[in-house]
């Protein structure tokens, strides 16, 4: 697989490092990883850099990861980009905001880097 | 008519829940198992590390995590692959979210608390000589586990339930 830019939104620097390491277990060797510690810091980087896939968790001070979702769409940030959450907020109520927010996905934390790799690959692999 | 989770208090507050959530997240985020110790002691020396992750909503608590500084250590250890000498940030972080997905995983056994509650980000403490108190709570579950020759325990707290 090419290279694969993507952008790990989460206020926990080891979270983003465990999430980091859970793609690269699912095979994705050529990763190249933005971080961001917050929904804001999130949208600078998009300003900057282009991406194939993000990645967020959803409790995080400043700005939260629906939020973000929400300030994607009203920026026009990254059309066409999937969003996948990797929360513990994983209430059906919080799966529906974020998926009419503009999420594509979900992951409930605690996670394996096989469910990492389920959700995340069929969005990466062409069909 | 609205959502009452008066009527779940007994399924919100049975203890297997706790149990359960402890052996999920360790099992699946430090790959290993922790067993749970029926005699609920545990000395912290020299000093001990605490999370706390707030729940707010119709049901008002939290969730604490606490051991001392060697067991927060190895448990940040095997979340990032790397040895740790002393709590610096990245420890008091990686026991900050360990703390978070308990209060995920114990939230979401109980469908109906799970969508009436919302978790804070988490709070980590460390320090000696001090102590948690919450003025007369609804009530509170609590119980010490193993992991790894190390000690721990977990507390949920319930100080409004509506």
């Amino acid at each position: 697989m090419s290279e694969i830019r993507t952008l790990i939104v989460d206020d926990s620097s080891v979270m983003r490092k465990i999430v980091e390491r859970a793609l690269r277990q699912a095979g994705l060797d050529s990763l190249v990883v933005h971080e961001a510690g917050s929904g804001a810091e999130g949208i600078e980087v998009l300003k900057k850099e282009k991406v194939e896939i993000i990645l967020s968790d959803i409790n995080m001070p400043v700005m939260d990861g629906l939020e973000f979702l929400r300030q994607l769409k009203a920026q026009n940030l990254a059309p066409g980009v999937p969003v996948i959450m990797i929360t513990t907020e994983s209430s059906e109520e919080h799966v529906k905001q974020a998926i009419q927010a503009g999420a594509v996905g979900y992951i409930r934390k605690p996670f394996t880097a096989d469910q990492v790799k389920e959700r995340v690959l069929p969005l990466l692999t062409p069909a | 008519m609205g959502v009452s989770l008066r009527e779940s208090v007994e399924l919100i507050s049975d203890p297997k829940n706790l149990d359960a959530s402890v052996e999920e997240v360790f099992q699946t985020m430090l790959g290993g198992q922790c067993r749970r110790e029926k005699d609920g002691q545990a000395v912290y020396e020299p000093e001990s590390v605490t999370a706390v992750v707030g729940f707010g909503g119709l049901f008002s608590g939290a969730c604490v995590l606490r051991s001392d500084t060697s067991t927060a250590r190895v448990v940040a250890g095997r979340m990032t692959g790397v040895d740790f000498d002393e709590v610096d940030d990245t420890v008091r972080d990686a026991f900050g979210e360990l703390c978070n997905m308990l209060a995920g995983a114990w939230k979401a056994r109980v469908p109906t608390l799970a969508g009436h509650c919302g978790l804070s980000v988490p709070a980590v403490i460390t320090g000696r000589d001090y102590n948690i108190h919450v003025q007369s709570p609804e009530f509170k579950v609590h119980h010490f586990f193993s992991f790894d020759g190390s000690r721990f325990d977990v507390t949920i707290i319930c100080d409004g339930l509506k």
